[in-house]
């Protein structure tokens, strides 16, 4: 039952975020518009969107306590994604015996990370005034499930093979209730706060992940002048000397 | 004029703190019929406008990415909240750029997507009702489309991209703004923004000849259709008719003049301006850019080369390729099109022009980039040549040039707070306002530095410095083109010719 589950949440995602991918991807863009200072090759285009992904170029130059706070938080969350893998990867490759300590520091640092965001919506007049309660619940749930994650590392482990079979006897037959202790409830609560994200991920402002890759402004190459960008939906547009942009 | 009273001016710029609707009283005029209906648009608001506008959004959506990945992706992370030089002077909250693009994400959220179908208290969407609409009225007419928000957003998103395509949906439904609408009209019927008849502009070109020879001793032509020139030069109308633009256009006769080559303005493409970008139509921004091609194509130039005018620049070199494209009729050695100060510059390089440096020596001059040219195009070959190029020409022309405050020049320039269609008296509160960033950063280096005189390379800039800079108590003159300082300081007569 609760495999199927798993496949429905991560089904849905799949689904989703591809079909909002396909959506950006055959939009089509009728100008030029990048954002100048902009490269003027393909290779330079690469590199402003590698580094708009990798060090958020941009939103160092606009925001510093939001650029901490969301680097803490991206940075944070990749480590303990990678260390995540050894719940699913059999057998373990060593490296990943490696990042065990790293994962929990970025634990605490991703818990941090969000904090301050949190802090910084509330705290600034102008971000609290454009914030909705979406904007909230989304840091609140990734909160929530960075919190219980560190209460299981440092305080209640639990045990898996408890819960399975706790969960199996639920499901299966009408037998006596059985117990899950309180590190087996925060354990399937940080579950259930990971399926709701991933499920709605691709519903969300949580699409920025793959969006920023389709922003004309970021990924377009300044050189219209040297390339004729062609708008496809344009009347009397001569196609033949077809573009990528 | 009513009476109109100036922030004051502190020592820098300080984000001021959020206020609900002070500037909510502010709306453009309405368009009128007789402008309306020329451009294709219904000549008063539509019956079915809810249905009309909501349905021309998602006409948009299908045809701009731009749109519906910005309107998809922002999280509200607050960067471009204290960018935009509209917000500092007003203190506006829906004068904040994610505030401003929420008016369309909401109505975008609540029609289009699951999330808000369903919870839309929870994702904050609205419906397009008639506040609503309203409230596009005045805050998408409060934007300059300057496009300082996108530098900072970590995903690009460009608030001018979804002020285009809400003014385009306004259009649409009939609920059109009568300074953008009105000028395009004139374009159409007469060939510029300012509506100058052919006799009225060859007046004007033959008193400028007889002043440029009366003051220099040389006969500095400012040809009108001359078929078979090398160059067509396609110049804002204001340009013809307007202080401190007419200097800068004594400015390119003389470069022309001194370089020793033949080039012409048109009558019925004596206009650079493009106000179809500013109410967001590619369809009209493709008929205006199309009356160029064909004149250059009639008088049979060999390059095209534009004047000192920002938001004609970014639709010249970003998106005239794209409109009327490709110009293969012309010279394949010159970039299609070419900045004026491109044109100057290379001819700089090449030795054919001299200056007099000590011609400018009473000024002390900063630069100010102008946002189209700063955020929306190039100049030269590498990136960046958009912000050097105009400084090499300020250079080679006085011997007195200071920076302001980089957080407000380059990619970071504020807007002169008259662009994007705002520079209409009705709007004049908003622009005096939305000049605050701008006027600081002045303040501070005319205090520092003695600076009188700034110099930039556009023509709405122009005017609207022109007006508002005097409300600030700084002389109106401070204002000028670059090719002002340069037709002060070029020496006619020398070594004339390109070597």
């Amino acid at each position: 039952m609760l495999t199927i589950l798993a496949y429905l949440v991560v089904g849905i995602f799949v689904v989703g975020f591809t079909q909002r991918i396909l959506l950006y991807a055959r939009s089509p863009a009728p100008l030029k518009i990048p954002t100048t200072p902009a490269p003027t090759t393909t290779a330079g285009v690469v590199w402003r969107l590698f580094t708009e992904v990798v060090f958020f170029n941009s939103l160092f130059k606009g925001d510093k306590w939001a650029w901490l706070g969301g680097y803490l938080f991206h940075g944070a969350l990749l480590l303990v994604l990678i260390r995540h893998l050894r719940y699913f990867v059999e057998p373990l490759p060593p490296f990943f015996a490696h990042v065990q300590i790293a994962g929990v520091v970025a634990g605490v640092a991703m818990v941090g990370g969000l904090g301050l965001l949190l802090l910084r919506r509330l705290l600034i007049d102008r971000v609290r005034h454009v914030s909705s309660p979406s904007d909230y619940l989304w840091l609140l749930l990734l909160l929530g499930i960075g919190f219980s994650g560190l209460v299981m590392q440092f305080f209640l482990r639990p045990d898996i093979v408890h819960i399975k079979g706790a969960m199996m006897g639920m499901w299966s037959s009408s037998q006596s209730l059985p117990l899950l202790t309180l590190g087996d409830v925060v354990f399937l609560a940080h579950l259930c706060m990971v399926a709701v994200l991933i499920v709605l991920f691709p519903f969300s402002k949580l699409m920025h992940a793959g969006g920023i890759f389709f922003s004309p402004t970021r990924n377009q190459v300044d050189n219209p002048r040297e390339k004729r960008h062609v708008n496809p939906w344009a009347a009397g547009q001569h196609t033949k000397e077809s573009t990528h942009g | 004029m009513a009476d109109y009273s100036a922030p004051e001016i502190q020592d820098d710029i300080h984000v001021p703190a959020v206020q609900v609707g002070s500037m909510a009283h502010l709306k453009p005029y309405p368009a009128m019929e007789k402008h309306m209906l020329p451009l294709g648009f219904p000549e008063a608001r539509l019956a079915d406008w809810q249905e009309k506008g909501i349905a021309k959004l998602g006409e948009m959506l299908k045809k701009y990415r731009s749109l519906q990945v910005h309107l998809d992706i922002c999280v509200k992370c607050g960067a471009c909240t204290d960018k935009c030089h509209y917000f500092l002077g007003t203190q506006d909250a829906n004068n904040m750029p994610v505030q401003r693009a929420d008016l369309m994400r909401s109505v975008y959220r609540r029609y289009f997507t699951t999330a808000g179908k369903l919870f839309p208290g929870l994702v904050g969407a609205k419906d397009f009702d008639e506040e609503m609409l309203q409230q596009w009225v005045t805050y998408f007419h409060q934007c300059s489309q300057c496009r300082r928000c996108s530098v900072f957003c970590p995903y690009g998103i460009d608030t001018a991209e979804v002020t285009m395509a809400a003014r385009e949906i306004m259009d649409a439904i009939g609920v059109g703004h009568k300074y953008s609408t009105e000028i395009i009209s004139k374009v159409h019927e007469v060939g510029n923004n300012l509506g100058i008849p052919k006799p009225a502009l060859q007046g004007t070109l033959a008193f400028l000849e007889s002043d440029m020879l009366e003051n220099t001793g040389h006969e500095v032509r400012l040809p009108l259709d001359e078929a078979g020139a090398e160059v067509l030069l396609v110049a804002p109308s204001a340009d013809f008719f307007s202080e401190p633009h007419i200097q800068s256009l004594m400015g390119y006769a003389k470069v022309f003049h001194q370089a020793g080559i033949r080039y012409t303005i048109s009558s019925v493409a004596a206009e650079a301006a493009n106000f179809g970008m500013f109410i967001g139509s590619f369809e009209q921004k493709q008929k205006i850019a199309k009356r160029i091609r064909e004149e250059a194509e009639a008088l049979n130039v060999k390059r095209i080369v534009v004047g000192e005018c920002g938001h004609a620049w970014r639709v010249a070199y970003s998106f005239w390729n794209t409109l009327n494209g490709p110009f293969d009729f012309l010279d394949p050695r010159y970039p299609v099109p070419q900045h004026i100060c491109e044109f100057t510059y290379d001819l700089l390089q090449r030795g054919a022009l001299h200056m007099d440096k000590e011609a400018n020596d009473g000024y002390v001059v900063t630069m100010h980039d102008s946002c189209n040219v700063a955020r929306a195009s190039r100049m030269g070959e590498h990136a960046g040549g958009q912000f050097e190029i105009p400084r090499a020409l300020i250079r080679a022309s006085c011997h007195h040039f200071v920076e302001m405050d980089p957080d407000t020049t380059h990619e970071r320039t504020f807007c002169c707070g008259g662009g994007g269609g705002t520079l209409t008296d009705e709007l004049m509160e908003l622009r005096i306002k939305g000049a605050m960033p701008r006027v600081t950063a002045l303040k501070q280096v005319m205090k520092r530095d003695k600076v009188n005189f700034m110099a930039l390379i556009c023509a709405i800039c122009k005017a609207q410095f022109s007006k508002v800079l005097p409300m600030y108590h700084i002389p109106m003159e401070t204002v000028g083109g670059v090719h002002q300082l340069v037709s002060n300081a070029i020496q006619l007569g020398v070594n004339k010719g390109v070597v």
